[in-house]
């Protein structure tokens, strides 16, 4: 593959338009699904992102009494920030917005200032169940966040770089995917947690009120809503450099590649959603840390093993 | 260029003096942690301006990370509600602020008037591997003995800390399983 090149920083626009639609598209597909079990008409679940964001734009937007208004939305408009700077490292064939020495470090730093957005969300409103749905996230977080950081920890130990450019190089002939299950399963799972989606929604649960997103409405319900997917999106592309070869197949250009394998990884873990059970804060930690965990650094083992092997 | 460098590293400095001021300043535990950790983040794109990104970018992790999960120990600890109660966040503020500003003057007077040495040789072409390098081969010694002294505290820490022991857990003669807790764990205990 050929070297990747940094494009200015006026194509962020395109990075940024790129990641709206993928998040669109996620939410349609978890609507599709949704009226596919349940029977109901395909057409609202089309246009459920344009009626959703027509409708929270033009929401007023209220707040409780002494929320504390400052870190309320530095967390609700936090998400989608981070999610973006996320993309920002993820090369899209051979142009990249910045060629980062240590991109897998700066996506794993992207997903643990969700760890502060989210409570900050929950703690700013100044209600108890938007309360409790933040420290639900942290519980959430302890857990999940060190199984993640161990299977980022694979790809890059393989490649031998920190850099998702020579990451992706690496993979020739064989993707990452292939040889390090575990680690891929173990970072979908983390990228499906820090969207707070799926089994990993206690955070915004029903018996709390809609937790973290009790309170909100209007625009800052909108960011919010729209900063999960986006998440969800932006992880899913970055698991194409780490996991899946990036750019690498055949007949389409590079950059085709990119997007295929981002919205069809992106499918599978919005339809994976409704496959797997919530789980509770508290019973996850002792998963996270009693079988990922191990299991993860047993993969990370295997693969320093083949590396070194190697030569 | 060296212009946008310029204004970038001092507003960098300025966010990173003037968040930290901010940590006593404010008058709730949430603000004054997530002002700490803006200094932080500030700090840590310094660093990254100085050519380490590695040791830049881990700084802003592991300081967002840390302050995330002090954030609920300040409110935990706190005797009285602290919610969003407005409240002091300085005690003792005559000794604190003696303390602080020698504090201030030593080391403001060390960084002024210490010789400071000429750059011998060139950096690394990759740092973060020159890094890497330099901890797990010639240091790694240090970095053996460190982990598990650290792991050895951690679990000291959490036995002295802990009220129930393992024969609350396991019964009188460790022979009760599963054992007896307050809470479930999630592989099946």
């Amino acid at each position: 593959m050929a070297e990747v090149t940094t494009v200015g920083a006026e194509w962020a626009a395109l990075a940024a338009g790129l990641l709206a639609a993928f998040a669109a598209a996620a939410v349609v597909l978890d609507g599709l699904l949704t009226a596919r079990t349940e029977g109901l008409p395909r057409g609202p679940a089309l246009w459920h992102p344009v009626d959703e964001t027509a409708r929270l734009l033009r929401q007023r937007r209220r707040a409780p009494l002494s929320a504390d208004t400052l870190l309320w939305r530095i967390g609700g408009g936090g998400l989608v920030v981070a999610a973006l700077l996320m993309v920002a490292v993820v090369p899209l064939g051979q142009w990249v917005l910045s060629d980062l020495d240590v991109g897998v470090v700066w996506f794993n730093t992207m997903d643990v200032a969700v760890w502060a957005l989210v409570w900050l969300t929950g703690w700013g409103a100044n209600s108890a169940h938007s309360l409790v749905g933040g420290y639900r996230f942290l519980a959430l977080a302890l857990a999940y966040e060190l199984p993640l950081m161990f299977a980022l920890v694979a790809p890059a130990v393989a490649a031998a770089s920190l850099n998702l450019g020579e990451i992706a190089t690496a993979q020739e002939p064989l993707w990452f995917v292939v040889w390090m299950p575990v680690a891929f399963v173990v970072y979908c799972l983390g990228v499906v947690a820090f969207s707070v989606r799926g089994p990993f929604t206690p955070p915004v649960g029903i018996d709390v009120a809609g937790g973290v997103l009790a309170e909100l409405s209007g625009v800052d319900r909108l960011l919010v809503q729209a900063g999960r997917y986006a998440l969800l999106a932006a992880g899913a592309a970055f698991a194409v450099p780490m996991f899946l070869g990036g750019g690498a197949g055949p007949l389409l250009p590079g950059w085709a590649w990119v997007l295929v394998k981002t919205g069809a990884l992106l499918a599978v873990l919005v339809w994976v959603r409704r496959h797997l059970p919530t789980v509770r804060p508290e019973l996850f930690m002792e998963v996270g840390w009693v079988v990922l965990l191990p299991a993860v650094l047993v993969q990370d083992l295997v693969v320093a093993v083949v590396v070194a092997g190697r030569g | 260029m060296s212009v946008l460098v310029d204004i970038a590293f001092w507003s960098l400095a300025a966010v990173a003096v003037v968040s930290a001021v901010l940590v006593f300043v404010v008058d709730s535990m949430a603000r004054a942690t997530y002002a700490l950790a803006l200094s932080f983040v500030a700090v840590g794109f310094v660093v990254v301006m100085l050519h380490q990104s590695y040791l830049g970018i881990v700084t802003v992790l592991m300081m967002l990370m840390e302050m995330a999960v002090m954030a609920v120990y300040m409110v935990m600890y706190m005797g009285m509600n602290p919610a969003l109660m407005p409240m002091s966040m300085v005690h003792s503020k005559r000794a604190a602020l003696a303390v602080s500003v020698a504090a201030f003057v030593v080391l403001g007077a060390g960084a002024m008037l210490v010789e400071w040495p000429v750059r011998r040789g060139e950096p690394a072409a990759d740092v973060t591997a020159a890094l890497g390098e330099a901890l797990m081969g010639p240091q790694m010694l240090v970095m053996v003995v460190v982990s598990p002294v650290m792991v050895a505290t951690i679990v000291g820490g959490v036995v002295l800390a802990a009220h129930r022991t393992r024969y609350d857990r396991f019964g009188d003669d460790l022979d009760r399983r599963p054992p007896r807790d307050p809470a479930r764990g999630g592989v099946g205990r």
